[in-house]
């Protein structure tokens, strides 16, 4: 169907909020599963919850996994070694900023573009004008 | 004597013991410049692993218990050390597959098979405020007592020695890596947490013997 994305956050809060804000973009052509905070729902993250979410957004077509900071960054590397090589293909870490990256993400996945090209805009949301001037 | 299914099992009680102990004090070493959790996340991990073998019961196979409690870190510190403590247990355990009874060369093969983990989990090494400020010059410290030909014990207090050595030198460190680099020069004059939790947990083996 299309390339679907992964929010993993410290905050559960945060991820969902980040995946309703991208959703609200593509109103649900593009899967965006949230994997925010530890099991137990405080503040951290989770080898599982983000292996779980990776299962959820794959339709086929590939996972964007984009992550906030601190030990985001290595959970979701070790979930990517940890999938069989043919799953682990279509999976690409993403470097973007947290709600920028995953709105453009969402949008670029909506309108049928592949994997490449969702990670390729997605990156290029850390030089978004967001219209401040000066 | 080599060290057994048993005798790993009462170091890692040992070491939950101590961090739960000790939950508040790393806590504390992680507010000053990271984000407070590191005290808390050890123990959470630490009780899970225990609660794990004690559920599961502890196997003979020495390599098959670090690989679990490597595992079990992972899915439940929830923070940094999750993955870079896990990455290291998972490494020993499989440096160490299938030894029911560990001999002094066993566990250098374990400890240096765990710091390799850490960096390159981590993308780290020496110099950088982090837990392999400690665990390096431990590993080093095991070598050279086992090449000077000193017994287990001697080598393992001499580890726990230089962990602690290394903990104390994070002091005036830059960190430059891990949520504390985000403080840039407010970094220094803080003992790293990680560092300081790496340094408990050699300890406990020292304290074993």
């Amino acid at each position: 169907m299309a390339v679907g994305l992964v929010i993993v956050s410290h905050s559960q809060r945060l991820a969902e909020g980040v995946a309703e804000l991208a959703g609200q973009m593509t109103q649900g052509a593009v899967k965006i599963v949230a994997a925010g905070g530890t099991d137990s729902s405080e503040l951290g993250t989770s080898l599982e919850k983000v292996q779980r979410a990776l299962e959820a957004a794959d339709s086929g077509d590939g996972v964007l996994l984009l992550i906030d900071l601190g030990s985001a960054t290595m959970v979701a590397q070790m979930a990517l070694e940890a999938l069989p090589e043919e799953r682990r293909a279509r999976v690409l870490l993403s470097d973007a900023p947290l709600v920028e990256g995953a709105v453009v993400a969402a949008v670029e996945a909506s309108i049928g573009s592949d994997l490449a090209q969702v990670a390729a805009t997605a990156k290029d949301a850390v030089t978004m004008d967001k219209g401040v001037g000066g | 004597m080599a060290v057994d299914s048993a005798a790993m099992l009462a170091w890692l009680e040992k070491v939950a013991g101590r961090l739960h102990e000790q939950r508040a004090y790393l806590t504390d070493l992680d507010a000053a410049i990271g984000d407070a959790d590191h005290g808390v996340n050890m123990d959470r991990g630490f009780t899970a692993v225990m609660a794990k073998l004690q559920a599961e019961g502890a196997p003979a196979d020495v390599g098959a218990i670090l690989k679990t409690v490597g595992a079990t870190l992972v899915s439940t510190v929830g923070g940094a050390s999750g993955p870079l403590y896990g990455t290291a247990f998972l490494r020993a355990g499989m440096a160490l597959a299938g030894k029911t009874a560990l001999e002094p060369d066993d566990i250098e093969d374990g400890l240096k098979a765990a710091l390799e983990g850490i960096k390159a989990r981590g993308k780290a090494q020496a110099g950088e405020k982090t837990m392999i400020d400690a665990l390096e010059p431990a590993v080093a410290a095991f070598s050279a007592a086992l090449a000077a030909g000193k017994d287990k014990r001697a080598a393992l207090a001499a580890t726990a020695d230089a962990a602690e050595e290394g903990m104390r030198a994070t002091i005036p460190l830059l960190a430059t890596k891990g949520r504390a680099s985000y403080l840039g020069e407010r970094s220094r004059d803080h003992q790293d947490p990680g560092a300081t939790s790496a340094a408990m947990i050699l300890r406990a083996a020292a304290d074993q013997e």
